[in-house]
Protein backbone atom coordinates (compact mmCIF):
# COMPACT_ATOMS: atom_id res chain seq x y z
CA UNK A 1 0.00 0.00 0.00
CA UNK A 2 1.02 3.59 -0.53
CA UNK A 3 1.61 5.95 2.39
CA UNK A 4 2.43 9.40 1.04
CA UNK A 5 4.52 8.08 -1.82
CA UNK A 6 6.16 5.24 0.08
CA UNK A 7 5.29 1.66 -0.80
CA UNK A 8 4.63 -0.41 2.31
CA UNK A 9 4.43 -4.17 1.78
CA UNK A 10 2.67 -5.04 5.04
CA UNK A 11 -0.98 -4.03 5.29
CA UNK A 12 -0.93 -4.34 9.06
CA UNK A 13 0.12 -1.45 11.27
CA UNK A 14 0.65 -2.19 14.94
CA UNK A 15 0.42 -0.19 18.15
CA UNK A 16 3.16 -0.47 20.75
CA UNK A 17 1.22 0.16 23.97
CA UNK A 18 0.06 -2.12 26.79
CA UNK A 19 2.24 -5.15 26.06
CA UNK A 20 3.19 -7.37 29.00
CA UNK A 21 6.90 -6.66 28.43
CA UNK A 22 9.29 -4.96 26.00
CA UNK A 23 10.46 -8.38 24.82
CA UNK A 24 6.92 -9.48 23.96
CA UNK A 25 6.40 -6.18 22.15
CA UNK A 26 9.47 -6.84 20.00
CA UNK A 27 8.44 -10.42 19.26
CA UNK A 28 4.88 -9.35 18.43
CA UNK A 29 6.13 -6.73 15.97
CA UNK A 30 8.27 -9.37 14.26
CA UNK A 31 5.44 -11.94 14.22
CA UNK A 32 2.97 -9.42 12.76
CA UNK A 33 5.23 -8.55 9.87
CA UNK A 34 4.30 -4.89 10.45
CA UNK A 35 6.58 -2.31 8.86
CA UNK A 36 4.96 0.60 10.67
CA UNK A 37 4.25 0.92 14.39
CA UNK A 38 2.51 3.71 16.23
CA UNK A 39 4.23 5.62 19.00
CA UNK A 40 3.32 8.52 21.26
CA UNK A 41 4.76 11.23 23.49
CA UNK A 42 4.39 11.88 27.19
CA UNK A 43 5.92 14.04 29.87
CA UNK A 44 9.30 12.89 31.10
CA UNK A 45 11.08 13.82 34.32
CA UNK A 46 14.77 14.73 34.18
CA UNK A 47 16.94 11.64 34.38
CA UNK A 48 13.99 9.30 33.87
CA UNK A 49 15.31 7.92 30.55
CA UNK A 50 12.10 5.94 29.93
CA UNK A 51 11.68 7.59 26.56
CA UNK A 52 15.19 6.71 25.51
CA UNK A 53 14.75 3.04 26.54
CA UNK A 54 11.49 2.68 24.62
CA UNK A 55 12.86 4.48 21.56
CA UNK A 56 15.91 2.17 21.54
CA UNK A 57 13.64 -0.90 21.59
CA UNK A 58 11.62 0.36 18.63
CA UNK A 59 14.70 1.27 16.63
CA UNK A 60 16.15 -2.21 17.18
CA UNK A 61 13.18 -3.65 15.31
CA UNK A 62 13.98 -1.53 12.25
CA UNK A 63 10.35 -0.56 11.60
CA UNK A 64 9.07 2.87 10.61
CA UNK A 65 7.25 4.85 13.28
CA UNK A 66 3.96 6.66 13.03
CA UNK A 67 3.61 9.12 15.93
CA UNK A 68 0.10 9.79 17.16
CA UNK A 69 -1.61 12.68 18.91
CA UNK A 70 -3.53 10.38 21.26
CA UNK A 71 -5.18 12.11 24.16
CA UNK A 72 -5.46 15.47 22.39
CA UNK A 73 -8.89 17.04 22.69
CA UNK A 74 -8.22 20.34 20.93
CA UNK A 75 -6.72 21.51 17.66
CA UNK A 76 -4.02 23.42 19.50
CA UNK A 77 -2.95 20.41 21.57
CA UNK A 78 -2.86 18.17 18.51
CA UNK A 79 -0.88 20.63 16.40
CA UNK A 80 1.70 21.28 19.13
CA UNK A 81 2.01 17.55 19.83
CA UNK A 82 2.52 16.85 16.12
CA UNK A 83 5.25 19.48 15.91
CA UNK A 84 7.03 17.97 18.93
CA UNK A 85 6.66 14.45 17.50
CA UNK A 86 8.20 15.51 14.20
CA UNK A 87 11.31 16.70 15.99
CA UNK A 88 11.61 13.72 18.36
CA UNK A 89 10.89 10.95 15.87
CA UNK A 90 12.34 12.57 12.76
CA UNK A 91 9.29 11.95 10.59
CA UNK A 92 6.63 14.19 9.08
CA UNK A 93 4.04 11.40 9.33
CA UNK A 94 1.39 11.99 11.97
CA UNK A 95 -1.55 9.86 13.01
CA UNK A 96 -3.83 12.75 13.79
CA UNK A 97 -6.32 12.22 16.59
CA UNK A 98 -8.52 15.02 17.88
CA UNK A 99 -10.81 13.34 20.37
CA UNK A 100 -14.31 14.73 20.73
CA UNK A 101 -16.06 12.41 23.12
CA UNK A 102 -14.69 10.93 26.32
CA UNK A 103 -16.91 7.83 26.33
CA UNK A 104 -16.53 6.68 22.74
CA UNK A 105 -13.21 8.41 21.96
CA UNK A 106 -14.98 9.47 18.77
CA UNK A 107 -12.97 11.98 16.75
CA UNK A 108 -13.99 15.65 16.77
CA UNK A 109 -14.39 15.87 13.00
CA UNK A 110 -14.54 19.68 12.99
CA UNK A 111 -11.31 19.98 14.94
CA UNK A 112 -9.77 17.20 12.88
CA UNK A 113 -10.36 19.05 9.63
CA UNK A 114 -8.91 22.27 11.06
CA UNK A 115 -5.83 20.52 12.47
CA UNK A 116 -5.34 18.65 9.19
CA UNK A 117 -5.31 21.92 7.27
CA UNK A 118 -2.78 23.51 9.65
CA UNK A 119 -0.48 20.48 9.64
CA UNK A 120 -0.70 19.81 5.90
CA UNK A 121 0.22 23.43 5.22
CA UNK A 122 3.18 22.94 7.58
CA UNK A 123 4.51 19.98 5.59
CA UNK A 124 3.05 17.09 7.58
CA UNK A 125 1.79 13.89 6.00
CA UNK A 126 -1.48 13.48 7.89
CA UNK A 127 -3.07 10.08 8.53
CA UNK A 128 -6.41 11.15 9.94
CA UNK A 129 -8.23 9.07 12.54
CA UNK A 130 -11.79 9.73 11.46
CA UNK A 131 -15.21 8.14 11.18
CA UNK A 132 -16.87 6.82 8.03
CA UNK A 133 -18.60 10.20 7.54
CA UNK A 134 -18.24 11.07 3.85
CA UNK A 135 -18.69 14.81 4.27
CA UNK A 136 -15.89 14.95 6.82
CA UNK A 137 -13.81 12.77 4.51
CA UNK A 138 -14.31 15.22 1.65
CA UNK A 139 -13.19 18.09 3.91
CA UNK A 140 -10.14 16.15 5.07
CA UNK A 141 -9.09 15.45 1.50
CA UNK A 142 -9.62 19.12 0.60
CA UNK A 143 -7.41 20.01 3.57
CA UNK A 144 -4.59 17.88 2.18
CA UNK A 145 -5.08 14.49 3.83
CA UNK A 146 -4.18 11.53 1.60
CA UNK A 147 -4.63 8.67 4.08
CA UNK A 148 -7.99 8.32 5.80
CA UNK A 149 -8.28 6.03 8.79
CA UNK A 150 -11.92 5.48 9.69
CA UNK A 151 -12.74 3.66 12.89
CA UNK A 152 -14.15 0.15 12.80
CA UNK A 153 -15.69 0.78 16.21
CA UNK A 154 -14.61 2.72 19.32
CA UNK A 155 -10.94 2.44 20.30
CA UNK A 156 -10.30 -0.64 22.41
CA UNK A 157 -13.87 -1.92 22.12
CA UNK A 158 -12.99 -5.07 20.11
CA UNK A 159 -16.37 -4.83 18.38
CA UNK A 160 -15.06 -5.07 14.84
CA UNK A 161 -16.69 -3.22 11.95
CA UNK A 162 -19.78 -1.49 13.33
CA UNK A 163 -20.85 0.11 10.07
CA UNK A 164 -19.95 -2.04 7.10
CA UNK A 165 -22.27 -0.05 4.86
CA UNK A 166 -20.49 3.19 5.75
CA UNK A 167 -17.05 1.69 5.24
CA UNK A 168 -18.11 0.24 1.90
CA UNK A 169 -19.44 3.65 0.83
CA UNK A 170 -16.17 5.32 1.79
CA UNK A 171 -14.20 2.78 -0.23
CA UNK A 172 -16.45 3.40 -3.23
CA UNK A 173 -16.13 7.19 -2.85
CA UNK A 174 -12.33 7.09 -2.80
CA UNK A 175 -11.17 4.22 -4.99
CA UNK A 176 -7.63 5.59 -5.27
CA UNK A 177 -7.05 6.95 -1.77
CA UNK A 178 -5.25 4.89 0.87
CA UNK A 179 -7.89 3.83 3.39
CA UNK A 180 -7.01 2.06 6.63
CA UNK A 181 -9.43 0.80 9.27
CA UNK A 182 -8.12 2.05 12.58
CA UNK A 183 -9.56 1.14 15.96
CA UNK A 184 -12.05 -1.31 17.36
CA UNK A 185 -10.72 -4.53 15.89
CA UNK A 186 -10.79 -7.45 18.31
CA UNK A 187 -10.07 -10.64 16.41
CA UNK A 188 -8.38 -11.51 13.12
CA UNK A 189 -11.68 -12.06 11.30
CA UNK A 190 -12.43 -8.35 11.80
CA UNK A 191 -9.20 -7.48 9.99
CA UNK A 192 -9.95 -9.98 7.23
CA UNK A 193 -13.36 -8.38 6.76
CA UNK A 194 -11.82 -4.91 6.39
CA UNK A 195 -9.41 -6.18 3.75
CA UNK A 196 -12.21 -8.07 1.97
CA UNK A 197 -14.06 -4.73 1.68
CA UNK A 198 -11.09 -3.38 -0.22
CA UNK A 199 -9.47 -1.43 2.58
CA UNK A 200 -5.76 -1.03 2.03
CA UNK A 201 -4.83 -2.00 5.56
CA UNK A 202 -5.67 -2.06 9.25
CA UNK A 203 -4.15 -0.47 12.31
CA UNK A 204 -4.62 -2.35 15.55
CA UNK A 205 -3.16 -2.30 19.01
CA UNK A 206 -5.10 -3.70 21.97
CA UNK A 207 -6.29 -6.77 20.04
CA UNK A 208 -2.70 -7.99 19.99
CA UNK A 209 -1.22 -6.37 23.09
CA UNK A 210 -3.98 -7.51 25.45
CA UNK A 211 -4.42 -11.02 24.00
CA UNK A 212 -3.41 -13.88 26.25
CA UNK A 213 -0.57 -14.63 23.84
CA UNK A 214 0.25 -11.40 21.98
CA UNK A 215 2.90 -13.00 19.76
CA UNK A 216 0.55 -15.74 18.55
CA UNK A 217 -2.23 -13.19 18.02
CA UNK A 218 0.13 -11.02 15.98
CA UNK A 219 0.76 -14.03 13.73
CA UNK A 220 -2.97 -14.67 13.45
CA UNK A 221 -3.64 -11.08 12.37
CA UNK A 222 -0.85 -11.30 9.82
CA UNK A 223 -2.50 -14.35 8.26
CA UNK A 224 -5.97 -12.77 8.37
CA UNK A 225 -4.79 -9.60 6.65
CA UNK A 226 -3.13 -11.64 3.92
CA UNK A 227 -6.26 -13.79 3.50
CA UNK A 228 -8.55 -10.76 3.39
CA UNK A 229 -6.49 -9.01 0.76
CA UNK A 230 -6.21 -12.13 -1.37
CA UNK A 231 -9.98 -12.57 -1.14
CA UNK A 232 -10.59 -8.97 -2.21
CA UNK A 233 -8.31 -9.38 -5.21
CA UNK A 234 -10.11 -12.64 -6.07
CA UNK A 235 -13.40 -10.72 -6.50
CA UNK A 236 -15.70 -12.25 -3.85
CA UNK A 237 -19.19 -13.58 -4.49
CA UNK A 238 -21.91 -11.09 -3.58
CA UNK A 239 -24.56 -12.02 -0.98
CA UNK A 240 -28.09 -12.81 -2.20
CA UNK A 241 -31.38 -13.30 -0.42
CA UNK A 242 -32.44 -16.70 -1.74
CA UNK A 243 -30.65 -20.00 -2.28
CA UNK A 244 -29.05 -20.87 -5.55
CA UNK A 245 -28.07 -24.53 -6.14
CA UNK A 246 -24.35 -25.07 -6.16
CA UNK A 247 -24.82 -28.41 -7.95
CA UNK A 248 -26.07 -28.09 -11.55
CA UNK A 249 -29.68 -29.31 -12.01
CA UNK A 250 -29.37 -29.91 -15.76
CA UNK A 251 -29.41 -33.67 -16.49
CA UNK A 252 -30.69 -34.65 -13.09
CA UNK A 253 -32.60 -37.97 -13.21
CA UNK A 254 -36.31 -37.96 -12.55
CA UNK A 255 -36.55 -40.30 -9.56
CA UNK A 256 -39.32 -38.73 -7.54
CA UNK A 257 -42.76 -37.25 -7.95
CA UNK A 258 -45.51 -38.62 -10.22
CA UNK A 259 -43.37 -41.14 -12.13
CA UNK A 260 -42.92 -43.32 -9.04
CA UNK A 261 -46.56 -43.41 -8.02
CA UNK B 1 12.38 32.12 39.42
CA UNK B 2 9.55 29.65 39.61
CA UNK B 3 8.26 27.90 36.49
CA UNK B 4 5.75 25.11 35.96
CA UNK B 5 7.70 22.10 34.69
CA UNK B 6 5.41 19.39 33.34
CA UNK B 7 2.68 20.78 35.58
CA UNK B 8 4.77 20.97 38.78
CA UNK B 9 6.12 24.19 40.40
CA UNK B 10 9.90 24.20 40.00
CA UNK B 11 12.58 26.69 41.07
CA UNK B 12 15.34 27.44 38.58
CA UNK B 13 18.20 29.92 38.28
CA UNK B 14 18.57 29.67 34.50
CA UNK B 15 17.35 32.47 32.27
CA UNK B 16 16.82 30.53 29.04
CA UNK B 17 15.06 27.32 28.15
CA UNK B 18 18.31 25.61 27.12
CA UNK B 19 20.02 26.53 30.38
CA UNK B 20 16.99 25.46 32.39
CA UNK B 21 16.99 22.03 30.77
CA UNK B 22 20.68 21.63 31.57
CA UNK B 23 20.16 22.82 35.14
CA UNK B 24 17.29 20.38 35.64
CA UNK B 25 19.28 17.43 34.28
CA UNK B 26 17.73 16.97 30.83
CA UNK B 27 21.02 16.12 29.20
CA UNK B 28 20.19 13.00 27.25
CA UNK B 29 17.46 13.04 24.60
CA UNK B 30 15.34 12.36 22.80
CA UNK B 31 12.83 14.90 24.03
CA UNK B 32 10.92 17.89 22.71
CA UNK B 33 9.93 21.08 24.44
CA UNK B 34 7.03 23.49 24.56
CA UNK B 35 6.78 26.86 26.28
CA UNK B 36 3.35 28.11 27.27
CA UNK B 37 1.78 25.51 24.97
CA UNK B 38 3.83 26.52 21.92
CA UNK B 39 6.43 24.17 20.45
CA UNK B 40 10.02 25.36 20.84
CA UNK B 41 12.38 23.63 18.38
CA UNK B 42 15.65 22.34 19.82
CA UNK B 43 17.63 24.92 17.86
CA UNK B 44 15.71 27.80 19.44
CA UNK B 45 15.98 26.79 23.10
CA UNK B 46 19.12 28.81 23.83
CA UNK B 47 17.49 31.93 22.40
CA UNK B 48 14.24 31.39 24.30
CA UNK B 49 14.14 33.41 27.54
CA UNK B 50 12.11 32.20 30.49
CA UNK B 51 10.00 34.33 32.79
CA UNK B 52 8.51 33.72 36.19
CA UNK B 53 5.38 31.60 35.88
CA UNK B 54 6.19 30.16 32.46
CA UNK B 55 4.83 26.69 31.69
CA UNK B 56 7.48 24.36 30.26
CA UNK B 57 6.64 20.93 28.91
CA UNK B 58 9.30 18.30 28.23
CA UNK B 59 8.02 15.21 26.47
CA UNK B 60 9.69 12.04 25.28
CA UNK B 61 8.80 8.91 23.27
CA UNK B 62 6.25 6.58 24.78
CA UNK B 63 4.27 3.54 23.70
CA UNK B 64 1.21 4.41 21.63
CA UNK B 65 -1.76 2.83 19.91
Amino acid sequence: MQIYGQTIASRLMLGTARYPSPDILKRAIEASGAEIVTVSLRREAAGERAGRKFWDIVRETGVKVLPNTAGCHSVREAVTTAQMAREVFGTNWIKLEVIGDADTLQPDLFGLVEATRILSDDGFAVLAYTTEDLVAADRLVEAGCRVLMPWGSPIGSARGLNNVYGLRAMRARYPDLTLIVDAGLGVPSHAAQALELGYDGVLLSSAVALAGDPVAMASAFKLAVAAGRLAFEADPLLPRDMAEPSTPVLGQATLGGAALQ
Amino acid sequence: MKIMLNGAPTDIAAKTLADALAELGYDDGPFATALNREFVPAGERSATPLEDGDAVEVIAPMQGG
